[in-house]
C-alpha cells in the first residue's frame, strides 16, 4: 500500500512538471506583456527597461528554473496587472470558482442521477422523451450560448435573477461565502445550472444505460422471480450497483467543473479564478497563467489520485494482484 | 375621462417626486473591464484614469466638451516663454483631512517621473517644480512649450504626507515583492471618495460632503461593476440591474433602443483608425515585388486610398457608428480641420494610376491587423482587402489578438497596417512628434510611424509647433503640415471610430469625447 501511494505521488510530481514545461513554452507565443502594461505613450527605452527588470531578456530555461523553484514555495510572483503577489489573488478568487463547482456538482448529481433512474425504469414513457431531448440539448449547445439564454429568460424577461455576479457575499478572512445570503444563492442559480448542464446530462446517460444493464443481469431476474417488491429491486439493487462507475466519473467530472468554469465564469461575470484567467491570457500575464495551470494541473492530479486509492479500497482484486 | 386619467397620472408622479426628492440616489455603471489600480501613476490607460479622476484631480480638468478649465490650479500665467506659475486653490482638503498645498504638486510631480511610472510622458525629464510659496508653483521647461499643462488633467495629485505615512513615495513596481499601499486605498481631493473597493467585483463611490467645488450631481452613492462578457453586459442594463454602461457593441443598439426605458448616446470619438504603409525599406518586408517597395512611389499609396470605400465601411461594418476622416486627427482637436476632405472613392482611377506606377496586373502583400483592439478591427480589415482585392492587389491578412499584434508591428515588422491614434494631449503637435515625423535610427521620435512616413518639411515643422507660442501661427504651421502629409499620401486615414454609451433614461450625464466617463456629470431621476 505505502509503495503504491509512493509511485503515485512520484509520477504526480512528474506530471507537474511536464504541465509546468508545456506551459512555459506556450507562453512564448502568447505575444508581449510589457505592450500590455503601460500606455501607449511610454517610451521604447522605458519599455526595454521595464522587460529587463521582469527579467524577461533572460533565456527560457533560466525563467523556467526560477519559476519551479518558486512554485515548490507557493511563490508565484506579481501579477502584471494587478500589481499583487499571483498567491493572494488566487486565495482570494478560490471561494467563489470552488463554490460554483460545488454547487454545480451537487445540481448533476440531484438532478443527472434521479432523471437517469426514471429513463432507465420507464424507458418509452413521455417524460422519457422529454428527459432525453434536455440531454440532447445540453449535450450539444455550447456552454456560453446556455449561459446567454438563461440571462435572456430569467434575467431580462422574467427579471427574476441577476444577470451577473455573486450576491453579497459574508467575508470570514480566509473565505468568502456567498451561501449565507439571499442574494447570493440566486446568484449562483444560472451559473451553478450552465455549469453542471452537461455533467448532468452526462451522469444521466451513464445512469440511464447502467440500469438498463444491470435490469437485464441475472440476479435481477432471480430477485423478480422470488417475488421481491419493484421499489427494493430497482433501489435496492440495481441503483446500488451503477453507482461505482457513476461515482468514478462523478469524481473525475468534479476536477473539469472546475477548470471549466472558465467560460461560465465569463459570461455571468463570477469573480472566480477563471475570469482571471481568461482576462490574464488577453493580457498576457504571465505570473496568474502559469499560476493557474499549476492549480488545476494539481487538482487534476490530486482527484486521480484520491480515485486509484478508493478503487484500491473499494476492489478486492487490486488488493490481490498487488500481494501476489 | 381623459383629463381625469392625465390629472391623475400628474398627481401620481408629483407624489412620487415628493417621496423621492429626499432618497438616496444610488448609481450603478459597468465597463468592460476594471481599473487596474487605484495609484494614479502606474497605468496611462484612458478608463484607469477617468475611473480615478473621480477621486483624485489634476491641476487643471476638462469640462464636458473637453475645454481645460482650472481645477486644483485656480489660474496660471505664463511669466516668460520657459516660465509659467501656477496659483494653487486655497482651503481644499484631501479626504483623510489634509491640507493640499505647493509640496503635494512638488511631491505628485516627482512621483510621476520615477520608475515603475506610466506617466512619465506628462511631464517632461528637465522640467523643474519650484515652490515659491505654499499656494504658488513655477514650472521651468528647458525649451518653450506653450501646451505644458495640456494632459495634466491626468496629472493626478496625491497627498505627500498620507503617501509617506503609508510607505506609496514612489509608484507600484511589479518587480518589487511589496504590495503598495497606494494600488488598493485612495486619498484624493475630487467629488468622490472610494468607501468599498474589491477589484474586478465591485467599488463603491460616496460623495465627497467637503468637495471645494459646487456638486451638480445628484448622486449618493455609486457602484461601479465590471462586466467583461458583452450580451451580460447589455442584458444588466436591459434587466435594469445596472443605469449606465459602456462600451455597447455595435449589433446591440438597436436592442437597446427599441427596449422601453434605455437608450444609446452615441458620437463621434477622438481616436482615428487609419492605414499605414511602410515606405522607409528598400524592399518590402512581406511583399512579392522584389527589389523595390511600391509604397515609395505616390501612385500606389494614392491608388490604395481610392480602392477603400469608407462610406460602405461606415454603413455596413460600423452600422453608420463612424464619421470618415481626413486627416489624422480629429476633426474636434483642430480648428482648420473644416477644410480637409476625403480623397473619393473611384476604384477605376486606383487601377489606372497601380497600371501607371508598373503594376497592371497588381501585386501581394500581407496585412497586419489587431482582432481585439478597436471597434470591429478584423472587419474593416477584411472589408479593406475585399476592396483591394477589386483592384488587383491580393492581400493576405494577419489578424491577432492585440498582445501579438503589437509585439510585431511595435518592432516596425510590417508592411501594411491598421492602427488607432488618440492623441493624449488632445492637440496636434501630439500627432506629428508620434506619426507623422521622421523616425530617426532608435526611433526616440515618431516611434509609431511604423511604416517609415518622412517628409523633412512635416519633420522640421513638428519642432517648429513644438516652441511656437504664437496659437495663430501655430495653428497654420500645423495646417501646413497635414497640407504635406496629405499631399504625399502618407498615410490612408479611414474614420473616427464611434462612442456607444447606454443608459437608462432616467438618468442624465455627459458622454464627453475622450470616452471618460466622469460620475459628477449625473443625475438620477
Amino acid at each position: 500500500m505505502i509503495g503504491f501511494i509512493f509511485k503515485r505521488f512520484f509520477q504526480s510530481f512528474i506530471v507537474m512538471f511536464l504541465v509546468a514545461l508545456l506551459a512555459f513554452t506556450m507562453f512564448n507565443f502568447l505575444g508581449d506583456p510589457v505592450n500590455q502594461m503601460v500606455g501607449i505613450d511610454t517610451t521604447a527605452a522605458d519599455r526595454e527597461a521595464l522587460r529587463e527588470r521582469l527579467g524577461l531578456n533572460d533565456p527560457l530555461m533560466v525563467q523556467f528554473g526560477r519559476f519551479v523553484s518558486n512554485a515548490f514555495q507557493f511563490e508565484f510572483g506579481q501579477s502584471y496587472q494587478h500589481k499583487r503577489a499571483v498567491s493572494g489573488l488566487i486565495l482570494d478568487r478560490l471561494p467563489a470558482t470552488l463554490e460554483l463547482s460545488f454547487i454545480a456538482a451537487i445540481f448533476t448529481l440531484v438532478v443527472g442521477v434521479p432523471m437517469g433512474v426514471y429513463t432507465g425504469l420507464h424507458r418509452d414513457s413521455l417524460l422519457s422523451k422529454i428527459f432525453m431531448t434536455i440531454s440532447l440539448v445540453g449535450v450539444s449547445l455550447p456552454t456560453f450560448l446556455i449561459g446567454i439564454l438563461l440571462i435572456f429568460v430569467f434575467s431580462v424577461q422574467l427579471q427574476w435573477l441577476p444577470s451577473f455576479g455573486r450576491g453579497e457575499v459574508v467575508d470570514f478572512g480566509f473565505w468568502s461565502t456567498g451561501l449565507l445570503t439571499a442574494s447570493g444563492w440566486k446568484a449562483v442559480i444560472m451559473p451553478a445550472v450552465t455549469l453542471g448542464l452537461f455533467q448532468m446530462t452526462l451522469i444521466m446517460r451513464l445512469v440511464r444505460s447502467e440500469m438498463l444493464e444491470v435490469l437485464r443481469s441475472d440476479y435481477i431476474k432471480f430477485a423478480r422471480a422470488r417475488g421481491l417488491a419493484n421499489r427494493s429491486i430497482n433501489f435496492g439493487h440495481a441503483l446500488k450497483n451503477t453507482l461505482v462507475p457513476v461515482i468514478t466519473i462523478a469524481g473525475l467530472q468534479l476536477g473539469s467543473l472546475i477548470a471549466f468554469a472558465i467560460i461560465t465564469e465569463t459570461v455571468f461575470q463570477w469573480p472566480g479564478m477563471g475570469l482571471m484567467f481568461l482576462q490574464a491570457i488577453q493580457v498576457v500575464d504571465i505570473p496568474i497563467m502559469a499560476a493557474y495551470l499549476m492549480l488545476i494541473a494539481f487538482f487534476f492530479v490530486m482527484i486521480n489520485m484520491i480515485v486509484d486509492l478508493l478503487y484500491y479500497v473499494v476492489d478486492p482484486r487490486l488488493r490481490v494482484d498487488s500481494s501476489n | 375621462m381623459g383629463l381625469r386619467h392625465s390629472l391623475i397620472a400628474v398627481a401620481s408622479v408629483a407624489a412620487l417626486c415628493v417621496a423621492t426628492g429626499a432618497q438616496a440616489k444610488t448609481f450603478k455603471w459597468a465597463f468592460q473591464g476594471d481599473a487596474q489600480s487605484l495609484d494614479p501613476h502606474t497605468l496611462n490607460e484612458t478608463f484607469t484614469l477617468g475611473f480615478l479622476s473621480n477621486v483624485y484631480e489634476g491641476l487643471v480638468r476638462r469640462g464636458p466638451d473637453l475645454q481645460i478649465l482650472p481645477s486644483l490650479a485656480e489660474s496660471w500665467e505664463l511669466l516668460d516663454p520657459n516660465h509659467w506659475r501656477f496659483t494653487l486653490r486655497k482651503g481644499v482638503k484631501f479626504h483623510n483631512g489634509n491640507d493640499f498645498n505647493a509640496d503635494d504638486v512638488i511631491f505628485t510631480f516627482d512621483r510621476v517621473r520615477m520608475d515603475g511610472s506610466d506617466i512619465k510622458t506628462k511631464v517632461a525629464a528637465d522640467t523643474k517644480v519650484v515652490k515659491v510659496d505654499d499656494y504658488t508653483v513655477d514650472i521651468i521647461t528647458s525649451k518653450p512649450n506653450p501646451i505644458v499643462y495640456y494632459e495634466w488633467d491626468n496629472v493626478l495629485i496625491m497627498d505627500k504626507e498620507w503617501s509617506e505615512e503609508n510607505n506609496a513615495t514612489a509608484p507600484t513596481d511589479v518587480t518589487k515583492d511589496a504590495n503598495n499601499y497606494a494600488a488598493f486605498n485612495a486619498n484624493g481631493t475630487g467629488p468622490f471618495k472610494i468607501v468599498e473597493r474589491e477589484t474586478d467585483v465591485r467599488t463603491v463611490f460616496k460623495p465627497n460632503a467637503d468637495w471645494w467645488d459646487e456638486a451638480k450631481h445628484n448622486v449618493t452613492e455609486g457602484i461601479f461593476t465590471p462586466i467583461s462578457s458583452d450580451a451580460t453586459r447589455v442584458a444588466a442594463l436591459l434587466s435594469g440591474e445596472i443605469d449606465m454602461m459602456y462600451p455597447v457593441p455595435v449589433q446591440d443598439i438597436k436592442r437597446i433602443e427599441s427596449n422601453g426605458g434605455t437608450a444609446t448616446m452615441t458620437g463621434p470619438e477622438l481616436r482615428t483608425i487609419f492605414l499605414g504603409m511602410d515606405q522607409s525599406r528598400d524592399e518590402l518586408l512581406y511583399s512579392n515585388i522584389k527589389g523595390k517597395n511600391p509604397f515609395k512611389d505616390k501612385r500606389v499609396r494614392e491608388a490604395f486610398y481610392k480602392a477603400i470605400d469608407v462610406d460602405t465601411i461606415r454603413k455596413k461594418i460600423m452600422r453608420n457608428l463612424s464619421t470618415p476622416s481626413a486627416i489624422m486627427v480629429s476633426p474636434f482637436l483642430f480648428s482648420k480641420s473644416a477644410k480637409y476632405e476625403r480623397i473619393g472613392y473611384d476604384p477605376e482611377s486606383a487601377k489606372a494610376l497601380l497600371a501607371d506606377a508598373g503594376y497592371p496586373d497588381g501585386f501581394e502583400l500581407s496585412m497586419d491587423c489587431p482582432n481585439n483592439r478597436y471597434v470591429n478591427d478584423e472587419a474593416i480589415c477584411q472589408a479593406v482587402v475585399a476592396m483591394l482585392a477589386k483592384v488587383g492587389v491580393k492581400v493576405d491578412l494577419l489578424a491577432q489578438p492585440k498582445a501579438l499584434y503589437f509585439k510585431k508591428v511595435l518592432d516596425f515588422d510590417t508592411s501594411f497596417y491598421m492602427l488607432g491614434w488618440t492623441p493624449g494631449s488632445f492637440d496636434s503637435w501630439n500627432v506629428m512628434y508620434n506619426l507623422l515625423a521622421c523616425r530617426d535610427e532608435k526611433a526616440t521620435r515618431a516611434k509609431f510611424n511604423l511604416g517609415g512616413y518622412c517628409n523633412p518639411g512635416v519633420d522640421k515643422l513638428t519642432d517648429e509647433v513644438l516652441v511656437e507660442t504664437d496659437p495663430a501661427t501655430r495653428d497654420s504651421k500645423i495646417e501646413a503640415a497635414y497640407d504635406m502629409v496629405a499631399e504625399d499620401v502618407g498615410y490612408i486615414p479611414l474614420h473616427q471610430q464611434g462612442l456607444a454609451w447606454a443608459k437608462k433614461d432616467s438618468v442624465d450625464l455627459v458622454q464627453r469625447a475622450d470616452n471618460q466617463f466622469m460620475l459628477h456629470f449625473v443625475n438620477v431621476k
